[in-house]
């Protein structure tokens, strides 16, 4: 059987502390934009996740 | 059973060019060549077989065996559900899934084939059987039964095709903007794609397409959820699609505009050609289990106006 989250936030990548409170979901912190690029793709190709943009300095990865 | 071998054997060649005639092996690769096309071509001739011997049982008054024929429909329908099953165990191997509507289709379009089958090796029997009785010689007879039976399978090969996209709708070609990180096709939103690297390779190498339905009747069908996947999966294969399994953001999407019930679809194809991609999803069949008609009733008709 197919065990595996679905449909489910698997982590969030910010680079505005403030805008994150998550006690739940893994959350990382990059220092610009260009490093949140490179986190979200390459925790995008472990989790075999989509990147989705808030545009409020987050990305949210998401199984579909 | 063996002065009946006159009926008994025009009826189960006529059987077996009907199901011939239904096998065939073309882009889908479904029945997969050569297994597959094997054990069906098998099947058709056990189908044929039992069409045929039912006119001479009854004759004979060996009643029993027309009781085969129930038989034979419990078979078929286990076929059915085999060709569910393969379908469904290998959906996951997939890049773009055909959805549970399109294999449902499939399966009951290998069903329905058998019955065909069997009917054509029916009518073929009973043709012959008549013009015997009616002191016909048994050359006439057999030539007349198999130009009935051939006639009987061209008219169920017409009668069970079936309807393409193109003959409910209207496909054009279609632009791709980004409003944020939101892909929008003709102003519906598709999908929320993060990473910018994406995004510039669907700028470059992305098309798009509208689907505009012709009436209240296309509109319901190409809303059903099972035939956009079929869309989108009939798409991926006949154009190529650029993606693997660790890209969701390249998997093609098909959204409905919810004000007028248009369908929009954005793909990376592998081969860049709007007009192909025009051409493969207008020649896409449209399910039988997506099919709605709500224009057959006074209250769909009245909606509409």
């Amino acid at each position: 059987m197919d065990v595996g989250f679905k449909e489910n936030i698997l982590a969030i990548i910010t680079i505005d502390k403030n805008k994150v409170s998550s006690g739940t979901v893994p959350t990382f912190y990059a220092k610009d934009e260009e490093e949140r690029e490179r986190i979200a793709l390459l925790l995008s190709k472990i989790t075999m996740g989509m990147v989705h943009d808030l545009e409020n300095g987050s990305y949210v990865i998401v199984r579909h | 059973m063996f002065n009946y071998v006159y009926i008994i054997v025009p009826s189960i060649i006529v059987g077996v060019l009907s199901r011939i005639s239904m096998l065939r092996s073309d882009y889908r690769q479904y029945p997969s060549y050569p297994q597959g096309v094997f054990s069906h071509l098998t099947l058709g001739i056990i189908s044929a077989s039992l069409g045929s011997v039912a006119i001479p049982a009854i004759a004979e008054k060996e009643f029993a065996a027309v009781t085969f024929l129930a038989l034979a429909a419990q078979q078929f329908r286990d076929v059915r559900s085999l060709e569910r099953q393969s379908l469904d165990n290998i959906e996951p191997t997939e890049l773009v899934a055909r959805g549970t509507a399109y294999i449902e289709d499939i399966a009951k379009a290998f069903e329905a084939r058998n019955y065909m089958t069997m009917l054509s090796a029916l009518i073929t029997s009973i043709i012959i059987f008549i013009f015997v009785k009616l002191n016909i010689r048994i050359e006439i007879a057999v030539v007349v039964g198999f130009l009935v039976g051939l006639g009987a399978v061209i008219f169920f090969n017409r009668y069970i095709t079936r309807e393409k996209v193109a003959d409910i709708a209207e496909v054009r070609a279609a632009n791709i903007t980004f409003d944020g990180p939101l892909l929008t096709v003709n102003g519906v939103f598709i999908m929320n794609i993060g990473l910018k690297a994406s995004q510039e390779i669907y700028q470059e190498r992305g098309i798009a397409v509208e689907i505009i339905p012709k009436d209240a009747n296309a509109v319901a069908t190409l809303a059903n959820l099972g035939q956009r996947q079929a869309i989108q999966h009939n798409a991926a294969i006949l154009l190529g699609i650029r993606k693997d399994v660790d890209e969701p953001d390249f998997t093609p999407i098909a959204r409905r505009n919810p004000h007028n019930g248009n369908v929009v679809m954005a793909i990376l194809p592998m081969e860049l050609n709007e007009k192909r991609l025009i051409e493969a999803v207008s020649s896409t069949v449209v399910l039988e289990s997506a099919k709605r008609k709500p224009l057959s009733t006074n209250v769909g008709k009245k909606a509409a106006d």
